[in-house]
């Protein structure tokens, strides 16, 4: 195995990024997802790849679109403030069924916020990322090794189901160093046989097929609606097989924390706090934000006597755990947001006031 | 040691950064669990920064140091913040060239280390950071000195592969203060 390296989150994620074969990056900097712009514009040109700094977000995402349509992997980063304004450009990117990545290293929000980690843009990612009826394929990395290998996953995915893919990554991530092991560079991803496998690319007809055509504009109603249908269908196929999350401590747990990134680490903490007092506490860790992971959930409804959901936003995952749970078991809230990291004291101050009520 | 929580903190152009990465280098070729994290806060904008470390056995949770059982100081602001934070039998390390109190806390170690003045007298100016690296191996042993010096070398850039003696030379020097 490769040896462990110590790098940021930020330039892990964009090493990988060069590693799985992107070599079309547009980006506009903005804290705390800078460095992965900074480390592309120095690695891209020495791979052949292009690095471009666009005018604005609004233009990064619309090269996005342009450089997908030819069939070539296409990435843009941003956090919170930016992916907002690319918004418009996401919807067109999923109403022309193109896949991309988009990575979102979130800071606090609403409006300029703050600059510190949060996790205030699930419902963002996971609901409404631009106007009209379409999802995202949503990862939530948890670790520096996640930040680098969910980006040839995320592109995977992306390709697969022709939508955008987003790794949902917070300013801790971003920012953070820990150990990581980076794909081996001595089997090159084959971009050539890539784009080849996407018979929609619009990469010149040499004269010997048909015209594709990219578009997302469908003025006869009915016409757009059976697109969007068969989009919804392809999402049904997603939610079944796609769903990701790590079960930790929960098969006998009574406590039973729902975490996703940044916060599921301290969660975790306050998990193993929690058992070494005698506390049956264990932890569900959404790893696909979308699909939401309902089977985890589901499969401990029965043991479990409590739901801790708990996030750096004011409750937004929440109310997907909510819709598995049902009313069958009650599920309550902890948070802190506008930047601010949760201790594992705190978590597990909660864990113990949960166990003691008897809930 | 099962986890050892550390807070560096200074002024920018201290090293802090770059001591914290000596830090975490060390523990991961000691095979242990390592994380880093920087402030890039409003306060680093001022002009202050600090980097929280932790060494483990186990996996980290939170990166995010709040109760230091290490605080390592070298600035009077720094030691103002973070004094009360660290944890009842916890280590304080300060460079007293540049901090003229005494700790105040009854209940943690202290250790003063004319890091800066040191520094400047013995011709490695700027490696006050890493004479209190030293000072710190010499107290608490958090890997072994193999490992300290390999993980010289691991964080100097190429480009100032000079500094590599430097630093090590700064790191002999705190072991002796």
């Amino acid at each position: 195995m490769a040896e462990k390296v110590l790098m940021k989150g930020n330039e892990a994620l964009a090493e990988a990024a060069i590693q799985a074969g992107c070599r079309h990056f547009f980006g506009y900097p903005i804290t705390p997802q800078t460095e992965i712009s900074a480390y592309l514009s120095k690695r891209m040109p020495k791979v052949g790849g292009l690095f471009l700094q666009a005018e604005s977000e609004v233009a990064a995402i619309n090269m996005v679109l342009g450089a997908a349509s030819t069939g070539v992997r296409a990435m843009t980063s941003s956090s919170s403030p930016g992916i907002s304004l690319k918004s418009e450009g996401v919807s067109y990117i999923a109403g022309s069924d193109l896949p991309c990545l988009i990575i979102n290293v979130q800071r606090g929000g609403p409006g300029l916020g703050g600059i510190q980690p949060s996790q205030s843009d699930y419902w963002q990612a996971t609901k409404a990322l631009g106007h009209g009826d379409f999802q995202l394929f949503v990862l939530a990395p948890s670790t520096i090794q996640e930040m680098v290998d969910f980006v040839p996953l995320a592109f995977d995915k992306a390709e697969q189901y022709r939508m955008p893919a987003m790794i949902l990554s917070d300013g801790m991530l971003g920012q953070m160093m820990e150990p990581v092991t980076l794909p081996d560079p001595e089997k090159p991803f084959d971009r050539e046989a890539n784009i080849a496998s996407k018979p929609w690319a619009t990469n010149g007809t040499k004269g010997k097929r048909k015209k594709n055509i990219v578009n997302s504009l469908y003025i006869q109603p009915d016409e757009l609606e059976k697109l969007v249908v068969e989009r919804f269908e392809r999402y049904e196929i997603i939610k079944k097989n796609e769903q990701r999350a790590e079960s930790y401590l929960t098969e006998d747990a009574d406590v039973v924390v729902v975490a996703f990134g940044a916060s599921s680490r301290v969660s975790r903490s306050a998990v193993n706090a929690a058992r070494a007092e005698g506390i049956k506490a264990g932890l569900i860790r959404p790893i696909t934000l979308w699909p939401f992971p309902e089977n985890a959930i589901e499969a401990v409804v029965p043991t479990a006597k409590v739901f801790l959901d708990v996030e750096m936003n004011m409750g937004q995952m929440i109310e997907d755990v909510k819709l598995v749970v049902n009313g069958r078991k009650p599920v309550e809230f902890f948070g802190r947001t506008g930047g601010i990291i949760p201790t594992p004291a705190e978590i597990l101050a909660q864990i113990k006031r949960l166990a003691k009520e008897g809930k | 040691m099962a986890t050892m929580n550390v807070l560096l903190a200074g002024f920018g152009g201290q090293g802090i950064l770059f001591s914290g990465k000596l830090l975490v280098y060390s523990g991961l070729l000691d095979g242990k669990e390592v994380s880093w994290l920087p402030s890039y806060g409003p306060e680093m904008r001022g002009g202050t920064c600090n980097c929280s470390v932790v060494i483990s056995d186990d996996a980290i949770g939170s990166p995010l140091v709040t109760a230091p059982d290490v605080l390592i100081a070298m600035n009077l602001p720094s030691l103002d913040k973070f004094e009360n934070a660290v944890v009842p039998g916890g280590t304080i390390i300060l460079d007293s060239s540049l901090i003229d109190r005494k700790v105040t806390r009854t209940d943690v170690n202290v250790h003063y280390v004319d890091a800066s003045k040191l520094a400047e007298e013995n011709g490695m100016k700027g490696s006050a950071n890493i004479i209190i690296i030293g000072k710190m191996f010499k107290e608490l042993g958090f890997c072994t000195e193999e490992n300290l010096f390999k993980a010289v070398e691991k964080c100097v850039p190429p480009k100032k592969a000079a500094l590599i003696d430097v630093n090590k030379n700064a790191l002999r020097l705190g072991f002796t203060v």
